[in-house]
């Protein structure tokens, strides 16, 4: 359905058993298949059984969730292959891991694990302040953030086959998320609305290449899924996404946030965070597939006794935004 | 009668409703083919929206959330019901697990309608995911480009069940059990519209075939 605009006829492909593997439409293939769900950040294989039993169409591996990662401080890494290799077993849909923007070696690792889509993430701490992963070189299709139009075709001309717009991650404030989804259609309404000899013109102040631009223009989307990331936090933060054009979305800390007011250090406590993460998760899940149903999205917010504590997004320092890494 | 000669004459198909179960997964792709060959297509995410349909699709996705979604809205046991009383479906990829009557890796009972056996990612993860052309049974004008994402297989198959598309390696990839359907790729990821024309069809004739029944029978 997609033609790989940046490099066509999918460069990388090789002759596998059975055909051609690794090609652009592989790759861009996946995220249709992710559409209409919910992708789940977890930090352990209970958490991903926990996703899958509540019906994420795939889950996030990383080794702290956001909100630990702003509250701890210090450098984020790919998370460790032991734990991603335990969650891979622990779960049947498929699994995403994050790299450090422009550590091209932590993705050439996870691609020998055998991750199913590999993010290159502003959350963790980036590798390089210049460049990103030239992800044209990879067998495993990414995933990578944008605020806006001309980032998104960025980072497709360097290889993603799907986007997400960055929001906040770790804030459990769905603003920044708003802003860059707002930000994206924005700009994609000002393309097809322009004329053909204004095209060049906006290529060089989208600092994106023009046949990208160009395809944007014709399909009046990008050319790749594009889901919702960093602040979504209820029910009703999933389908405003959706509402405003996501395709499918990611939760991050906002499932495994919730609840631990109940940890009370006793094994009960710790089974009642667990039913609330869950019962929560799940909501999550139905409200993606029900968006434009109010009375759906009331049905399933019914119950739900606990939601990530979160922090406004306003109240960032500069250095704590995880949104303005990588451009 | 009139009523029943004017269906079997409408060869535009604009009348047939064909739904697209879109609980999850890429619905949107086939809505698209389906409009492509004439057909009225409809997102099905509700009982009342299923009733309408003469025939439907259940897209790819991933088939863990598409079975417990199917549950928690109570869909699951009218879906059974309507297929069984002759619906015709199409599964593809994760619709044809849904289709299945044994799927080992699936921790949810499918609406397990189709006297086959479905291996889930039966050629590995993502990385192993390809593109193919195969020759399919009922469809004229050359190969079909096929794409497999962490695809399923499809083995065991029923006496009545009838193999459309094969592998190299004999796996079958694309099966037929009178008017359901069952494919382990992605036509809808391709801008092929045949497989989509062979579907219309075959929910036209059958229901042509069931007007004319309720006609002889009243």
């Amino acid at each position: 359905m997609t033609s790989n605009p940046a490099s066509s006829n999918g460069s990388l492909a090789e002759n596998g058993a059975h055909g051609d593997t690794a090609t652009w439409t592989v790759k861009a293939g996946l995220a249709q298949m992710l559409k209409g769900g919910v992708i789940m950040d977890v930090v352990t294989a209970e958490h991903a059984r926990i996703a899958e039993e509540a019906g994420a169409c795939a889950v996030m591996a990383l080794e702290r969730v956001p909100a630990d990662i702003r509250a701890a401080g210090g450098v984020a890494r790919m998370s460790r292959v032991d734990l991603i290799e335990d969650i891979m077993r622990s779960v049947t849909i498929p699994v995403m891991a994050k790299a450090r923007i422009g550590h091209f070696v932590e993705a050439q690792i996870l691609e020998s694990l055998g991750v199913d889509y590999v993010d290159e993430s502003e959350v963790l701490t980036p590798a390089d302040e210049t460049f990103h992963i030239n992800k044209h070189a990879f067998k495993v299709p990414f995933v990578c953030g944008c605020r806006d139009l001309g980032e998104a075709l960025r980072r497709i001309a360097e290889g993603a086959a799907m986007i997400r717009t960055k929001g906040e991650a770790g804030t459990g404030d769905i603003v920044e998320a708003v802003r860059h989804m707002r930000s994206l259609h924005g700009g994609i309404r000002r393309l097809v609305n322009a004329p053909e000899d204004e095209l060049a013109n906006m290529a060089k102040e989208l600092q994106a290449p023009l046949e990208l631009v160009r395809e944007v223009k014709r399909l009046g989307k990008l050319p790749v899924v594009n889901f919702s990331a960093g602040g979504v936090a209820t029910p009703a933060d999933a389908a405003l996404m959706m509402q405003l054009g996501a395709e499918g979305v990611f939760v991050g800390s906002g499932i495994f946030k919730a609840g631990l007011e109940f940890d009370d250090g006793t094994d009960s406590g710790a089974r009642k965070v667990r039913e609330v993460q869950a019962a929560l998760a799940q909501a999550i899940v139905k409200a993606v597939t029900h968006y434009n149903d109010p009375a759906m999205l009331a049905e399933v917010s019914r119950g739900i006794s606990s939601l990530m504590p979160g922090r406004a997004a306003a109240s960032l320092l500069p250095a704590e935004q995880l949104a303005a890494r990588g451009n | 009668m009139g009523s029943s000669v004017g269906a079997t004459q409408d060869a535009s198909g604009s009348e047939l409703r064909i739904g697209v179960l879109a609980m999850q997964g890429d619905f949107a792709e086939h809505i698209r083919h389906l409009e492509a060959v004439g057909a009225r297509a409809i997102e099905v995410r509700t009982l009342a929206q299923l009733e309408g349909c003469d025939g439907l699709i259940i897209p790819g996705g991933e088939s863990t959330t598409i079975a417990r979604l199917l549950i928690a809205f109570d869909l699951m046991e009218p879906l059974r019901a309507r297929i069984r009383d002759g619906l015709p479906v199409w599964g593809t990829c994760a619709g044809a697990i849904m289709l299945a009557k044994h799927v080992p890796a699936l921790d949810r009972p499918p609406i397990g309608v189709m006297d086959i056996t479905v291996d889930r990612n039966a050629f590995g993860r993502q990385i192993d995911s390809f593109e193919a052309d195969l020759d399919v049974t009922g469809i004229e004008g050359g190969p079909l480009h096929a794409v497999f994402i962490r695809a399923p297989v499809l083995r065991d198959l029923g006496p009545a069940v009838e193999v459309l598309a094969q592998l190299e390696d004999g796996r079958v990839v694309a099966c037929r059990e009178g008017v359901l359907l069952a494919t382990s790729f992605h036509p809808e990821l391709t801008e092929d519209s045949r497989f989509h024309g062979l579907f219309v069809r075959l929910v036209r004739e059958a229901r042509a075939h069931e007007e004319q029944r309720q006609v002889a029978t009243s």
